[in-house]
This record gives C-alpha cells, structure tokens and sequence, in this order.
C-alpha cells in the first residue's frame, strides 16, 4: 500500500488516537504527557505538510473512509457518492497546513503554560478534538459529516474555554458561546436536512453538480451564510467570541484562532463550490463584502478602548476576519465575470486567502504572548502592567514582531495580504479601500498603545521578580514567529506555491465536482 | 397537505424554542427551549426520510414489502441525539457552575464581561 | 439526594439488573436492528441512574468506583480506534470481516460493525455513569465548603 493514498485519513487518525489515548497515557506521568500532546501534534504537522505536497503534486485527493479501495467514490451502478468522503484540494490543504501549525504551537506552549493545573488529562484530550474537529472541517467533502466535525469542535471549545471552572467569567464566557453556537448548528443541520431532501445526496460535489437555484437553496444559503458568519465571529454575531478567546487558557486561544478558521473555510466552500456560479446575483456577495466591512470597521473600534490584552486582541479578531470576507466576497462578486476576475477578483481572493495564513500565525502568536505576560505577571489589566521589556526581552521581541504585522507596517506579511486586498477592492468601489485603511490605522493605534503602557515605562516595583517564561512557551511562540517571518521574508514564493494555488482550487468549482464524481460520467 | 403537517409542527417547535431563548430569563428555561430546538430538527429530519407505506429499512427484518423509507435520515437523527445529549448535560453543568459562583439563574445578572 | 422509600429501593434492587441485560441485548444486535453502540449504552447506564434515584447519591458514591468507568470509557474508545486502524492496508474503518452474503446463513455477518457497537456501547455505558456521578457531585459542592480553588492561577 502507498501511504500517500491515506494521507487524508492519517491527518484525522493522529489526533483522534490521541483524544483516546490521552487519559491512559497521563497516568504515566507528566513527561509522558507532554510527549504525547507535543509529539503528536507534531506528527499531525508532518502529515499536513506532506499532504499539502502531494496535493499540490497530485491535484485533488479524494478519500473514501471504509470503501473497499481509497477513491472509489462511485462504486458501479450508482448514481450519487455513497459512504463518507473526504476531498482535500489546493484550498483545503492550505487550510490544514495553518490549523496543524497553530496546534502544534498551541501543544508546545501549553506543557509550561497549564502545568499547575489539575485535570491535565482531560485537557489534552479535549485538546486534540479541538484539532480533530477543525482538520475534519477542513477536509470533508460531506456535508453532514461537516456539521459533525463543527459539533466536535465546538464541544471541545466550549470545554476548553471553561476549563479555568473557579473563574465565574470563563464559565459565563463558555455559557455565552454555548448557548449562540448550539442554536447555530441546529440551524445549519435544517439547511443540511433540506438540501437532503432536495437532492437525496449529502456530499458537497454531489449536490453542486445537481443544483438548481431556487427559494429552497436560498433558505438553505442564508441558513449556512448564518450560522458560519456567525461562528467565524463576523459583526452581528460577533459578541461571544472576545470572551471565549479572552477566558480560554492562551494555547487554547491560539487553536481556537484556527478553528474560527475552518468555519471561514466552510463559508468559502459552500459559496464557491456548492453554489458556484450558481448563486444568483450580487446579493450573497455584497452581504458578505457588508459583514466583513462592518466586522472590520466594528471590531477595531470596540478593540480600541480595552484595557485587558486578551480580550483586546479578540475584538481585533473580529476585525481581522472583515478583511478575509472582504476580499473573498470580492472574489464572489466576479465569479461569473471573466474579466473583472482576471482584472482585480483573483488578486482580491489571493489578499483573503493570504490573509487567512498571515492572521492565523500573527493572532496566534499575540494571544500566545498576552498568555506569556499573564504567566510571568499574573495580571490582566493593561493599566496595571509597565517596564516588562527588560524583563522578558525575547517575549517582546516576538510580541512586536506580530503586532507590526498585525498593524500591516510595511516589510511584515500582514503589509503584502493587506495590500493585496486594497488595491482589488479600489477597482469595486473606493469606499471599500477607504474603510479598510482606516481599520489598519486604527489597530496600528491600538497595539501602539499596548506595547507602550506593557513594555515601555518605568519598571513597577512589583515586577521586579518577574522572569523570562520558560522554554516550552518561547519555543510554542517560536514557532509562529517562524511563519510570520518566512512569510516576511519570502513573500512571492509563499504567493506562487501556498495561496495561489489555494486561489485557483476554490474558484475551480468543476474540478472539485469532478473529482468526486468523475470526469468520466 | 396532511403531507407536511410534520414540517407545520417543526415550524412551530423551532420558533417555540427561538422565542423562549429570547423572552426566557431563566438559564434552567432555556436550557429547556434549546432542546425544544433540537427536537425540532430531530423531527425535521425524519420527517424528511418517510416515504408512504414504507417500511423499516433493515433488509432482513422488512418482510414481504419494498418500500422502505430512507435509513440515511435516521442516522442523522441519531447522531444529533448523539451531540444534542452532549450539549445539553454540557450546558446544565455550566449552569450548575454558574448558580455555584453568581448566586443567580437570572441572565440579566450574569453580566460580568461587557464592552 | 435522599434515598427513597424501602418500597422503591426493593423494586430498584429486583428490576434495576434487567435494564442492563436488554441494554446488552441491544447493543450485541446493533448491527440489524435500530439499535446499537450508543443505545445498548445509554440503556446500560440508566443502570446507574437507578441505583442513583433509589438509594442517594452518598450511598452510590461510596459503592461505584469511578476509575471502573473511566476504564470502560478508555477501554471502549481504544478498541473502537482499533477496529477502524486495522482496516488500513484497504482504508480506515474497511469492514475487514465482513463476508460474502452466500456465506452467511439466518443472519449474514456484519463483521467489525458488530464489533464496534459492542466497542461504542462500553465507551457510553462508562461515559454517561461518569456524566451522572460527576453532576451529582456537582450538585453536592452545593452543601459542601467552597470548591477546590486550582493553583498559580493568572486571577
């Protein structure tokens, strides 16, 4: 057997072993612990990067769980896919290689971060359906199993979020998003039922070969749009995500930046590949390119007065994701026209894909540091905080790194995605550029202002004990600033090798329908 | 018409829970109205699989008759009573945690993170 | 909790058994009949549930040992992976002893899928006794002093 076949399956398998294996094997001791969490985060690293190769080399794989062999995703004489089955193109792949980063620096800074903690076991077992869910997201070709995955990750979510249970706010944080994500998914699961009864298939090729356009695909649209607007954190249903980042312990936040990822993905796919050139107007368009303008421009300015970094850094989450909507809803808008796509819509869904790496790397890497400063202070406050620049130098140092990039100044990744998106969005309207800029001003303010009143100063008297975090989170945050860096450094071989071919696989809706359901009907 | 009296009572159930989710200001309450939601989709989506005259789809069990209606619908049911149970004993534990630290089941007073 | 009247604990003690033998029954027919893995399971814990109404909390806890069920949980959910890993040389979760339905006889074979509704029914049974006992103590941190505050925390 060729393992490349199984590459898809394997990525899931890894963490789903350790999710069981975990409460066995941390009555083994804490070495043990740590080996399992950061090891197999790791290895779910290696798998994603080699599928990402094998994607690139090899174009879409498809993977049919329990079929008698790994592509039969038509055995004879159906008409419709049968069985689950995961499909992993270009667009996936990217995905996946950013959630498995983000895990595994989450893994690595979390053996130092929640060693005082009891209930470690249960930690990296949820932690690792954390992972499992949002790969399965980011694979799936199914749409039921795409709610699975969703539930599977929110579960562990909301876990994790109130994981700190003697904190009244983590367990009103957990409540909040428990209470909005469940009657969000059970209204994603009717847009899943109804599409059901429609074309009697649940695969995404299946019934995007099959659509037709009509009242009950516009519910079942609108029900979709919702609900993932809705958990990616865009503007109306924004409220419960700056909680739940801010009250989850940091390496948790970071993978949780990803998961909001994945929900992003599941957007993107349903609106590119199931609907397609099948979506009727400019309306879905322009409400996404309207969400993303009012997360932005929303998110930044509620980010502006807090005073507590993590929740800060949240409520630039919300405003991060408007630039994401923004230029794949400009990529939407052109879809059906070839000129404004080859004018300025590729190179805006190129700005969104790209920003979609950047983001996940650098707002990671800040929810990891603010974890860092809580770890070494244990304050919250900004007010409160003051001169820790010559305590912990190589905090600081990566802090400034992602917040520079955050801010989009000009050598860092965040400056090449961001102006990628301004100027193809320029050429839809100038307002759109317009409030853009003013959202990278503003959070450029903003982090100015934390970096100056935490680092900065002069040294508060009660800081003077405080020291460099340990090695496992310098090197959890590390890892991220790698990303960011390379991404820095290399920016026109991260376009031409990991986003452009990301770009091109989400607006080639046949092949993706043609890999499940065959060139050769 | 009596055909889709099933989906007029899904219509009814989910906006039952939706409503109480909003008006209700007590957590216990909705906790309650969030599994009228999920029972409703329940309800949705065997409704959906029923064909007329059809019977359980096992193929040994059916008998003499053919029509049988879609299992698929079924597993999906099952799996979201599944994850709904998960949710549900989930949220009650919350709730239970956050009697034990605010004293109240009263959303408007559970309002220590704002702005 | 209070424990009940002798009236109820006497029908607990009689009736409460045959809620695990048709949990069983359930769960080792899964593979044809609507049953399964987590139906068998929640049956078999509603076992727990019994005892737990009819004799009280404290007496429960004192009687059930919850590392038992954390064993069932584990124990069930790392078979399950095993099922679906030894699939691998064909694919995850291949159904590798299944035959042929010629072969078969009364009831044809269903190969791992018998076997994983026995594996998921252990994982559920454990599970849901442990959701059970852990909300019941829930409840009982009520009474008791303040809950155990965790350490080194950034609060």
């Amino acid at each position: 057997m060729n393992w490349n076949d199984h590459l898809p399956a394997l990525l899931l398998m890894i963490p789903l072993f350790g999710a069981f294996a975990a409460p066995l094997v941390c009555l083994l001791g804490k070495t043990m612990r740590n080996v399992l969490l950061v090891g197999l985060s790791f290895v779910t690293l290696l798998v994603a990067l080699l599928l990402w190769k094998s994607v690139l080399a090899g174009g879409i794989a498809v993977y049919v769980m329990g079929g008698e062999s790994f592509n039969l995703t038509l055995p004879s004489g159906m008409a419709l896919p049968i069985r689950i089955i995961m499909e992993v193109d270009a667009f996936s792949a990217f995905m996946v290689v950013c959630g498995s980063i983000a895990s595994f620096a989450g893994a690595l800074f979390s053996t130092n971060y929640m060693e005082k903690f009891t209930g470690l076991g249960r930690f990296v077992s949820l932690y690792f359906l954390l992972t499992l869910g949002m790969l399965g997201m980011m694979i799936t070709g199914d749409f039921f199993n795409f709610f699975i995955f969703i539930e599977i990750a929110s579960i562990a979510s909301f876990g994790l979020v109130a994981f700190w249970r003697d904190r009244p706010e983590a367990i009103e944080a957990s409540l909040k998003y428990t209470l909005v994500s469940q009657v969000g998914s059970m209204i994603f699961l009717i847009a899943a039922g109804a599409l059901y009864g429609k074309y009697n298939a649940l695969n995404i090729a299946a019934i995007g070969s099959l659509l037709q356009f009509g009242v009950m695909e516009k519910i079942a649209l609108v029900f979709i749009i919702g609900t993932l607007a809705m958990k990616c954190g865009s503007f109306p249903m924004h409220m419960w995500l700056p909680d739940a980042y801010a009250e989850a312990p940091s390496g948790v936040s970071c993978l949780l930046v990803a998961v909001s990822q994945a929900s992003l993905y599941g957007l993107m796919r349903v609106c590119f590949s199931l609907y397609g050139v099948n979506l009727g107007g400019s309306f879905i368009p322009w409400m996404i390119i309207s969400m993303g303008l009012a997360s932005m421009f929303f998110g930044v300015t509620m980010a502006v007065v807090q005073h507590e970094i993590k929740r800060l850094i949240g409520y630039h989450s919300v405003s991060q994701v408007g630039y994401m909507l923004l230029g794949l809803g400009v990529g939407l808008l052109v879809l059906t026209d070839a000129h404004g796509m080859a004018e300025y819509g590729f190179t805006a869904m190129k700005g969104g894909i790209f920003h979609i790496f950047n983001y996940t790397m650098y707002k990671g890497l800040l929810f990891l540091a603010a974890g860092a400063i809580y770890y070494a202070t244990g304050k919250r406050d900004l007010n409160e905080m003051g001169g820790l620049a010559r305590r912990m130098p190589f905090t600081t140092a990566m802090f400034v790194i992602a917040a520079a990039a955050i801010s989009g100044l000009p050598p860092f990744n965040g400056f090449v995605s961001k102006l990628l998106i301004y100027e193809s969005v320029f050429a839809v309207h100038p307002a759109l550029t317009v409030v853009a800029l003013l959202t990278s001003v503003l959070t450029l303010a903003s982090f100015v202002k934390v970096f100056q009143t935490a680092f900065l100063g002069p040294e508060k008297s009660v800081f003077t004990g405080v020291r460099e975090v340990p090695s496992g989170m310098l090197f959890g945050m590390g890892v991220l600033t790698l990303a960011v860096l390379g991404a820095t450094l290399f920016p026109s071989w991260t376009l031409s090798n990991l986003v452009e071919p990301a770009a091109k696989a989400l607006v080639d809706q046949a092949g993706y329908i043609g890999a499940v359901m065959g060139g050769g009907l | 018409m009596i055909g889709n009296a099933p989906f007029f009572v899904v219509g009814l159930l989910f906006l039952g829970g939706l409503t109480a989710i909003f008006i209700e200001k007590n957590l216990i309450k909705i906790a309650i109205a969030i599994g009228i939601i999920s029972s409703a989709v329940n309800l949705f989506l065997v409704a959906l699989g029923y064909r007329a005259g059809g019977t359980a789809p096992i193929h040994f069990l059916a008998g003499e008759r053919t029509v049988m209606v879609l299992p698929t619908p079924q597993a999906m049911t099952l799996t979201a009573i599944v994850i709904s149970l998960a949710t549900t004993a989930f949220l009650l534990s919350l709730i239970m945690l956050v009697y034990r630290h605010y004293g109240t089941l009263d959303v408007d007073e559970i309002r220590r993170l704002r702005g | 909790m209070n424990p009940l009247s002798v009236v109820v604990r006497t029908g607990c003690d009689l009736f409460a058994w045959f809620m695990v033998v048709f949990g069983v029954n359930v769960l080792v027919h899964g593979y044809m009949t609507p049953g399964g893995g987590f139906q068998g399971g929640a049956i078999i814990a509603t076992f727990t549930a019994f005892l737990l109404v009819a004799y009280g909390g404290r007496k429960l806890l004192g009687w059930a040992n919850e590392k038992i069920f954390d064993l069932f949980e584990e124990v069930g959910l790392l078979a399950f992976f095993f099922l679906a890993f030894m699939g691998f040389p064909v694919t995850f979760f291949y159904n590798y002893l299944v035959k042929p339905l010629a072969a078969g006889g009364v009831v044809p074979p269903a190969g791992t899928t018998a076997l994983m509704s026995i594996a998921v029914g252990l994982e559920v049974s454990g599970a849901l006794s442990m959701v059970i006992l852990t909300m019941y103590r829930g409840i009982r941190m009520f009474e008791t002093a303040p809950m155990e505050e965790e350490i080194g925390h950034d609060r």
